[in-house]
């Protein structure tokens, strides 16, 4: 009667569970000591415990900092954050390349505009206009994607792009249609009311600072729409949409409507985008056509790449990394170090805490020094640029800063920048390491006399440099959810 | 009758730059099923190649080479310039991204149309540069010419016409007799068949990319022979580019001539006769509805779709 081992206790996978997802739990790295406690801890905390605990940083900010330019920034990173949640759902969730996305946050602001404004004399009260823009902001999504909805690809990036190029036409010559000025025409729609909530007029400067209500007002947008589509993605149809980005085919198998929940998808998105307009034209008090270019259209898809398309918290974070970083870049006084710093922590994040690292480092500084002293024993003017004090006069002995840059230099250093980055992609570890030097001091020499010169070109290098590189190192972005590929 | 024949002459200068830029959408579309939304920058690379190598020759006013020999140079630069652009961008921006899902090379060549349209303005500023004006036997290309009718056509509009046409022809001829063109066509129809038999997709994609990118570096040049131009004029002709391109069925490379000059005249025909603030409305609505109705455009061929 006695029965082998085995049969009793199967040595195998049990039938009917996943092994690998039953271990998920042990194969996790777990750190010993206080920190890896916390590190458990901080996992097993719920969702809305980080929104709060988020909403409530944001909240005191202005306790810490009475500068009105911090809080207008605070506002503006509140505003992207909720304007890339709404592109997070057409493009993370739908996957659906929507060029367009920009049109209808141009939708949401003119329409708040011209329902508040002295622009026809009609002054809604503002309850009843952010709804109704919403509203309007999806069903302006239903249109676009009705026709859009076969189209898949290419076919819809471009289809939806022609679409915010048609926008941008109307609103820019829409101060002649059929005689009637509806838009302003390129000089936009000024005077447009600030938010008009409890019976008070919010009025955008108080007391000659960035009111701080506004910024409440913009958290406030952000939370409505991040605990509404934290919902929305645990449901029925977030589900849906996830098994439509990852395989429409298969999704029309099993009975999803796909038409329809590329619709959903595209109306949910626009109506997002609407809302978050209403809150810029009101605080803008004024707007105007050339604000809703394709390059915003780049800024918003960075932010959503960067944080990882799919997950709500990455794309959050995505927003507040990349605005804060544009206007790092817009006052070049701050940039400048910044870019050291990061340029360092590259390096060690890319090399780890190496010899390897220091040696790197050391050649980089020496590499300088005899450069600049051959630049100076050559033509003094050549390192006698304009140089502020501390930090700046430290770098002066050390970066080649030419009192006046020759018009052929520019281009010639930024070109042989681009074409050495490039090639260092292409070489062994070894040559790799050594050009790095050489390269590495060109690309100071750049920042310093080229990049720093035109802050606005360079914030959208930069942005474009991000989408290249993170579509090919790291197409998940920071948070992003890993895909399952099909091979 | 004379503006209608003026404004077809017009129409067929404009055209043919389209057409030029048309065809390398058509190229790549073909070979790798990608919509390289940065040839439109790439072309706006050519027309500064073109100044580049003006300014260095001594300008228009007062060539150190004979005017004939000076746009030859003018172009081949543009071409040999774009043709290297072309390449790297292929090798640096979408080979890592050849098996990713669809969705990655497109966002990536979002990337590097944005990233060269800022780099040209970080280096040239945002003002618009102007090649000035050609001088042949004492008299300037835009105003010397033949007279139909009542009608002037300037030699700067011959030349633009036919050196488009010539490079046209060469393409059409390279695409249908030559080895490396029955590879091309092969690879664009099933790119993992043609891999089987014995084609290097590698070499072919590059290799259209080259001439992609050589096609608009040429009409970047002659573009910037009646227009100026400036760091940000990709984007809307690289938008009217892919105009074409569908118009004509992307894809089919005559698809791609025709539909560029069907989009020259409409647009000369719209500016002649009706106006110029709607044009691009109009243009970018007839797109639209192309798209839905009949996505494969004029020439191009229903696509049988494998499941």
């Amino acid at each position: 009667m006695s029965q082998p081992e085995d049969l009793q206790e199967p040595s195998g996978p049990a039938i009917g569970q996943d092994e690998w997802v039953a271990r998920h739990g042990e194969r996790r790295s777990r750190r010993s000591g206080w920190i890896g406690d916390i590190e458990e801890r901080a996992r097993r905390a719920p969702w809305w415990a980080w929104l709060v605990l988020f909403v409530a940083a944001f909240a005191l900010l202005p306790l810490v900092s009475h500068d009105g330019y911090v809080r207008r920034v605070a506002f503006e990173t509140a505003l992207y954050m909720t304007l890339a949640l709404g592109l997070n759902i057409v493009v993370g969730w739908g996957g659906l390349l929507d060029l367009g996305y920009v049109a209808f946050y141009a939708i949401g602001a003119y329409g708040y505009a011209m329902l508040s404004s002295p622009q026809f004399g009609i002054h809604l009260p503002t309850v009843v206009t952010v709804p109704l823009m919403v509203v309007v902001g999806a069903i302006a999504g239903f249109l676009v994607g009705l026709p859009s909805r076969r189209l898949i690809g290419d076919y819809l990036a471009i289809v939806t792009l022609f679409f915010l190029q048609i926008t941008q036409t109307v609103l820019v010559n829409g101060d002649q249609i059929a005689g009637h000025d509806l838009t302003g025409g390129a000089n936009g729609i000024i005077n447009v009311d600030p938010f008009h909530l409890f019976g008070h007029d919010i009025a955008v400067q108080h007391e000659g600072v960035f009111a701080v209500a506004y910024l409440y007002i913009a958290i406030a947008f952000f939370a409505v729409v991040y605990v509404a589509l934290h919902f929305l993605n645990d449901s029925r149809t977030g589900r849906a949409w996830r098994s439509l980005r990852e395989d429409a085919l298969a999704a029309e198998a099993m009975g999803m409507p796909v038409n329809l929940l590329k619709l959903m998808a595209f109306s949910f998105g626009a109506a997002t985008a609407a809302f978050t307009g209403t809150l810029f034209a009101a605080v803008q008090t004024s707007v105007f056509p050339l604000t809703f270019s394709f390059a915003l259209v780049i800024t918003v898809y960075t932010m959503v790449i960067l944080g990882g398309q799919g997950s709500l918290a990455g794309v959050a974070v995505g927003a507040i990394v990349v605005n804060v970083m544009l206007e790092f870049l817009r006052d070049p006084g701050d940039a400048r170090i910044l870019i050291y710093v990061v340029g360092v922590l590259a390096l060690a994040f890319a090399f780890g805490r190496t010899r390897k690292l220091a040696v790197l480092l050391a050649a980089v500084v020496i590499f300088g020094f005899v450069a600049h002293a051959v630049a100076e024993a050559i033509n003094p003017d050549w390192v006698a640029g304009p140089a502020a004090n501390g930090f700046d006069q430290a770098l002066s002995n050390w970066v080649i800063i030419p009192t006046e840059l020759a018009n052929w230099v520019g281009p010639v250093s930024y070109i042989g920048l681009v074409c050495l980055a490039l090639a260092l992609t292409l070489m062994s570890p070894r040559w790799r390491y050594v050009v790095l030097v050489p390269t590495i001091y060109l690309g100071t020499f750049v920042w310093e006399n080229v990049l720093l010169a035109q802050p606005d070109a360079t914030r959208y290098i930069v942005l474009g440099v991000m989408l290249i590189g993170l579509m090919i190192l790291r197409p998940n972005g920071l948070l992003g959810e890993r895909r399952v590929e099909i091979v | 009758m004379d503006t209608f024949t003026q404004l077809t002459l017009n129409g067929l200068t404009e055209g043919s730059t389209y057409a030029l830029i048309a065809l390398g959408y058509t190229l790549v579309y073909g070979v790798l099923k990608l919509l390289n939304f940065a040839h439109g920058d790439v072309f706006m690379v050519g027309s500064f190649i073109g100044y580049g190598i003006l300014k260095v020759l001594g300008g228009a006013g007062d060539p150190q080479v004979p005017v004939w020999l000076l746009l030859t140079l003018m172009v081949l630069g543009g071409m040999v310039g774009c043709a290297v652009l072309g390449v790297a961008i292929e090798r640096f921006a979408y080979r890592p991204l050849r098996d990713a899902p669809r969705i990655a090379p497109l966002i990536s060549a979002l990337g590097v149309s944005f990233f060269l349209a800022n780099s040209f303005q970080l280096m040239f500023g945002a003002q618009q540069y102007n090649y000035g004006i050609f001088f042949l036997d004492g008299g300037s290309l835009y105003t010397e010419g033949f007279n139909i009718g009542n009608v002037h056509i300037p030699l700067i509009a011959i030349i633009t016409i036919l050196s488009a046409f010539a490079l046209m022809v060469a393409l059409w001829l390279l695409v249908t007799r030559t080895r490396t063109g029955k590879a091309m066509r092969a690879t664009s129809f099933d790119r993992e068949a043609a891999a089987m038999m014995g084609i290097d997709i590698d070499r072919v994609i590059v290799f259209t990319f080259i001439i992609g990118s050589a096609l608009a570096g040429a009409g970047g040049v002659m573009f910037a022979l009646r227009v100026p131009t400036a760091a940000s004029i990709g984007f809307v002709i690289g938008l009217k580019g892919f105009t074409a391109a569908v118009i004509g069925g992307i894809g089919s490379i005559p698809g791609a001539m025709a539909g560029g000059l069907i989009l020259g005249f409409a647009e000369a025909y719209i500016a002649g006769y009706w106006t110029t603030r709607w044009s691009d409305l109009v243009i970018f609505s007839v797109l639209i509805l192309f798209m839905l109705f009949r996505p494969s455009g004029l020439l191009g061929q229903a696509g049988i779709k494998k499941v």
